[in-house]
């Protein structure tokens, strides 16, 4: 009798979990991040996009945010996940999951331990469906339907998949979660999204060429409201995007919400002020750029800083892609239509660069406790690796993006004629009109 | 007959209409359009790049009315649509050579 208690106690203390258990509401949390990320694409950036080209573009730019939903989901399930996410080396997965094969209900343990492993592929789904639609605005009303659809699949399995690897995949180089060599802190993506999408975006701009009549005759947005529109989408949906990436539902996430929405805000404060001091008055489409600034530089930092540091970095970044849409731009004189590059390159570059100097372990002690995070709390060296990080982003959107281009402008042909440019790609590329005021 | 073509502020058009039709002119069509005389534009700003729109929206109203009611028509709109300033607008006077009632075929100003 005196001995039942003892046994009982030492079966308890020998039954340690082997896996954890699926949490209910951390994959609750992540199926909804999911649906906010692909929100952010259609319709989010589909309206952003659409508002900022002439009428006559509207369908063609919105078709080509819908066209990356459709045919990204079709290669990440057959083999795209596979390559970024699989088991391989430093750089690239491989084949193993290809077919999903291996990626069930069971949680993996080294992505997300508490929710199923198809919940987390289809969270990076989401992102690896954004991240070429992105690219779209620097070619808008000039690249051929066909030429788009080529060029951003070969895209998303020579640039994205890699480089989602390098930051987010088992044995990737720039993983600092999962052992990387060159640990860079990238939580919500703002190296493998906006960085890749932003430079590769800049790259196509010079490749292609200018606009017919740029910049001599102006082409303002055909409907700053339905941009506007867009806008507040992608910044609720970005909740998801930043919050989702703790990839459960505790305290982690609360911080990368809370610093998603103080940046935002920040920025888009930031770029209205100086553009009042330059132009005098400060414009719609000027606050929500702002927003949308800010939204891509607390992407990285989200789940690494505290609050404070957040409207600091918004502040910051609100400023400079002002700069950068602005004044550079026109120094320069490339024809970035949406401003692709000035925004999400620059935003994203800045963004990871101040991750690094403001990351704090009290936030997300990445690399153990007690051990600093970020430059301010001691950990300098950071800085370098993030720029190390940005480095190799910058580097393989440009030699990728280059020869992708090349490719498929010998097999297809970029850029539509002359005449199919000035009578607008929604009839020249779709046969449709997007709007009919006709009674 | 004549036809008078007045081109005027837009927000003048309710006014406009409201003189005719107490003048005894009943038939006009309206349209929306953009021009411009002296009267400046104005700059809009998109993302950095300065934009200037000198194309304004105007409304035009078109009527073609009897020889004895043209005097009474230009006056109307002239009270109504004057408000002293560079962009008011102008009204021009044609002589027209027929007009015709679709409905039942009658024609000259008796059709009008």
């Amino acid at each position: 009798m005196g001995l039942l208690p003892l046994l009982c106690t030492t079966a308890a203390l020998a039954q340690t979990p082997a896996t954890p258990a699926i949490s209910n509401g951390d994959n609750a949390w992540m199926l909804t991040s999911s649906a906010l990320v692909l929100f952010m694409t259609g319709p989010g950036l589909a309206l952003f996009y659409g508002g900022l080209v002439r009428r006559k573009n509207v369908l063609s730019t919105m078709m080509q945010s819908f066209a990356m939903m459709c045919i990204i989901t079709v290669l990440w399930a057959l083999v795209s996940y596979s390559l970024a996410f699989g088991t391989g080396n430093a750089f690239i997965g491989g084949f193993h999951n290809a077919f999903l094969h291996g990626v069930g209900l069971a949680p993996d343990p080294d992505y997300a331990p508490t929710i199923p492993a198809q919940t987390y592929m289809v969270y990076q789904l989401m992102f690896a469906i954004i991240t070429p639609a992105l690219i779209c605005g620097a070619f808008a009303e000039r690249m051929k339907f066909s030429a788009m659809c080529l060029f951003l699949t070969l895209w998303a399995l020579v640039v994205y998949s890699p480089m989602a690897h390098m930051v987010w995949g088992k044995g990737g180089l720039l993983n600092a979660a999962l052992g990387g060599k060159i640990p860079c802190l990238d939580f919500a993506g703002g190296t493998v999204v906006h960085v890749t999408s932003g430079v590769s975006a800049l790259v196509c701009a010079l490749y292609l060429g200018k606009r017919v009549g740029y910049p001599r005759e102006p082409s303002p947005p055909h409907s700053v409201v339905l941009s506007f529109i867009g806008a507040c989408m992608l910044w609720v949906g970005w909740f998801g995007f930043n919050a989702g990436s703790a990839v459960n539902a505790g305290g982690l996430a609360t911080s990368a919400f809370v610093n998603t929405h103080f940046a935002t805000a920040a920025a888009a404060i930031g770029w209205s002020v100086a553009e009042w001091i330059r132009n005098g008055k400060p414009s719609a489409l000027g606050a929500i750029s702002g927003a949308v600034a800010g939204l891509v530089a607390i992407t990285p930092a989200s789940g690494f800083v505290q609050p404070m540091s957040a409207l600091l970095i918004g502040l910051v970044a609100g400023v400079f892609c002002f700069l950068m849409v602005t004044v550079v731009k026109s120094l320069f004189g490339y024809d970035d239509s949406l401003d692709a590059f000035g925004v999400h390159g620059a935003g994203g570059t800045i963004g990871a660069i101040l991750t690094g100097i403001f990351a704090s372990s009290a936030i997300n002690p990445m690399f153990g406790a007690g051990k600093p995070t970020g430059a301010l709390e001691g950990n300098w060296h950071q800085v370098l690796n993030q720029i190390i990080g940005v480095a190799i982003a910058w580097t393989l959107s440009i030699v990728g993006t280059l020869i992708l281009l090349k490719l498929v402008d010998m097999i297809v042909g970029l850029r539509v004629t002359r005449e199919e440019e000035i009578e607008g790609l929604d009839v020249t590329q779709h046969g449709e009109e997007g709007y009919d005021f006709g009674s | 007959m004549h036809k008078i073509e007045a081109v005027i502020q837009p927000s003048k058009l309710d006014a406009v209409k409201d003189a005719l039709l107490e003048a005894g002119i009943e038939g006009m069509t309206i349209l929306e359009a953009r021009g411009h005389g002296r009267q400046k534009g104005h700059t809009e700003f998109y993302r950095g790049r300065e934009y200037t729109v000198d194309l304004l929206p105007k409304i035009k109203i078109e009527m073609v009315v009897r020889d004895e009611m043209k005097d009474k028509a230009v006056d109307a709109i002239l009270a109504a649509a004057r408000t002293g300033k560079i962009g008011d607008g102008k009204i021009f006077v044609s002589k027209i050579d027929d007009a015709i009632r679709i409905r039942n075929d009658e024609r000259g100003p008796s059709a009008l």
